[in-house]
């Protein structure tokens, strides 16, 4: 849940990047940090193991400026997304307000793209929330592998997997070369803004 | 206390609670998050000067992390969370289901003397929103 300091007039928003494992969490952010060191007052956390898989988070400040005379102060997360890590995943997900899944979207990814949306489904109903409530933005990431001649699924494909139910903006992306990360990143943060201001009028 | 929003006028309270009863005894910085991560307040003695935001977050994380591990060996929780060092000590404590104090203080407190002062701003802090 945001958190709001009248006194101060900040805001606080917690965004969470959720997805199957190796799929460009940390990607996402890294290159966020980098394309946008303006808006970043401190260094991004990274708590991973020692082949640079996400152990429990990483954590991205990121300002916003002002909106109606409250500094937006985005806090940006990703989740570990190993199998065995559900439990850290759940943790991280605490008081979220908005979420971007990041699927693979490699052909042999198919399955685990679908598996890890579910499993997002569960986790957020045990915090009695709903999938289809909360904010949430889909990449398609990977797509620059298909020059490469790696089978990459159709974003028709993706779509009827994966945003069939939901209907939620999406993006084929490439967090590695920065494709669509900041429309992504935009896209998320306007729909959370918009979802806090009803919830205070 | 109507969570998620606090009144400027209570947080104005909280700070003096917290200057009164932490600060003024030592303490170099003292930060009320909720269990997100999210920066509630946060107060220090002028002098030192830490990340509070990345602190929070991991504080949020560390807490969750003990609190899970006490449930799985059958414990409601682990009621005292310390770290020390050789400069700087981290006391953690729960204030409620949502919310966690942070002092972070050197060796001119002890330990013994913090908790005490730590438990009594958390009595102030619950009679002022049991008021509201
Ligand atoms: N070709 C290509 N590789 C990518 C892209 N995004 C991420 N990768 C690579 O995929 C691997 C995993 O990326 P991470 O960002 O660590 O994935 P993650 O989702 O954080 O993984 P976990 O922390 O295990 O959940 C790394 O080797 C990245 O360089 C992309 O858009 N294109
Ligand atoms: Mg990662």
């Amino acid at each position: 849940m945001s958190f709001i300091n009248l006194k101060e007039k900040i805001v606080q928003i917690k965004i969470v990047y959720y997805g199957p494992g190796r799929g460009g969490k940390t990607t996402n952010l890294e290159y966020i940090n980098r394309k946008f060191n303006k808006q970043i007052q401190s260094e991004m956390v990274s708590l991973k193991t020692h082949g640079d898989r996400t152990l429990f988070f990483d954590f991205l400040p990121f300002d916003m400026g002002k909106i109606k005379g409250y500094e937006m102060k985005i806090q940006l997360y990703t989740v570990p997304g190993q199998v065995k890590y559900n439990a850290t995943r759940k943790l991280v997900l605490k008081g979220v307000d908005g979420i971007v899944f990041v699927a693979d979207a490699q052909e042999q990814m198919r399955e685990k793209n679908i598996r890890s949306l579910n499993q997002l489904y569960e986790n957020l109903k045990s915090y009695k929330q709903s999938i289809f409530n909360i904010p949430l933005v889909l990449q398609y990431n990977k797509v620059d592998l298909r020059n490469q001649g790696i089978p990459i699924l159709p974003t028709s494909v993706l779509e009827k997997d994966l945003n069939s139910k939901l209907k939620v903006p999406s993006f084929e992306a490439s967090a590695l070369t920065g494709y669509h990360v900041p429309e992504t990143l935009k896209k998320i943060i306007s729909s959370t803004v918009v979802s806090i201001q009803k919830k205070l009028l | 206390m109507n969570y998620g929003v606090v009144s400027q006028e209570q947080l104005e309270k909280i700070d003096e609670i917290l200057t009164e009863k932490l600060i003024k005894i030592g303490v170099d910085c003292v930060i009320i998050i909720d269990m997100a991560g999210n920066i509630i307040t946060a107060k220090d003695n002028g002098t030192s000067k830490y990340d509070v935001y990345s602190f929070a977050a991991l504080a949020a994380g560390n807490f969750a992390t003990v609190d899970a591990m006490a449930k799985l060996v059958g414990e409601e929780e682990f009621s005292l969370l310390f770290h020390k060092g050789t400069d700087c000590n981290i006391h953690f404590s729960k204030i409620d289901d949502e919310l966690l104090l942070i002092s972070m203080f050197g060796k001119d407190i002890s330990l013994g003397f913090l908790r005490l002062n730590v438990v009594e701003t958390i009595e102030q802090i619950k009679k002022l929103w049991a008021r509201d």
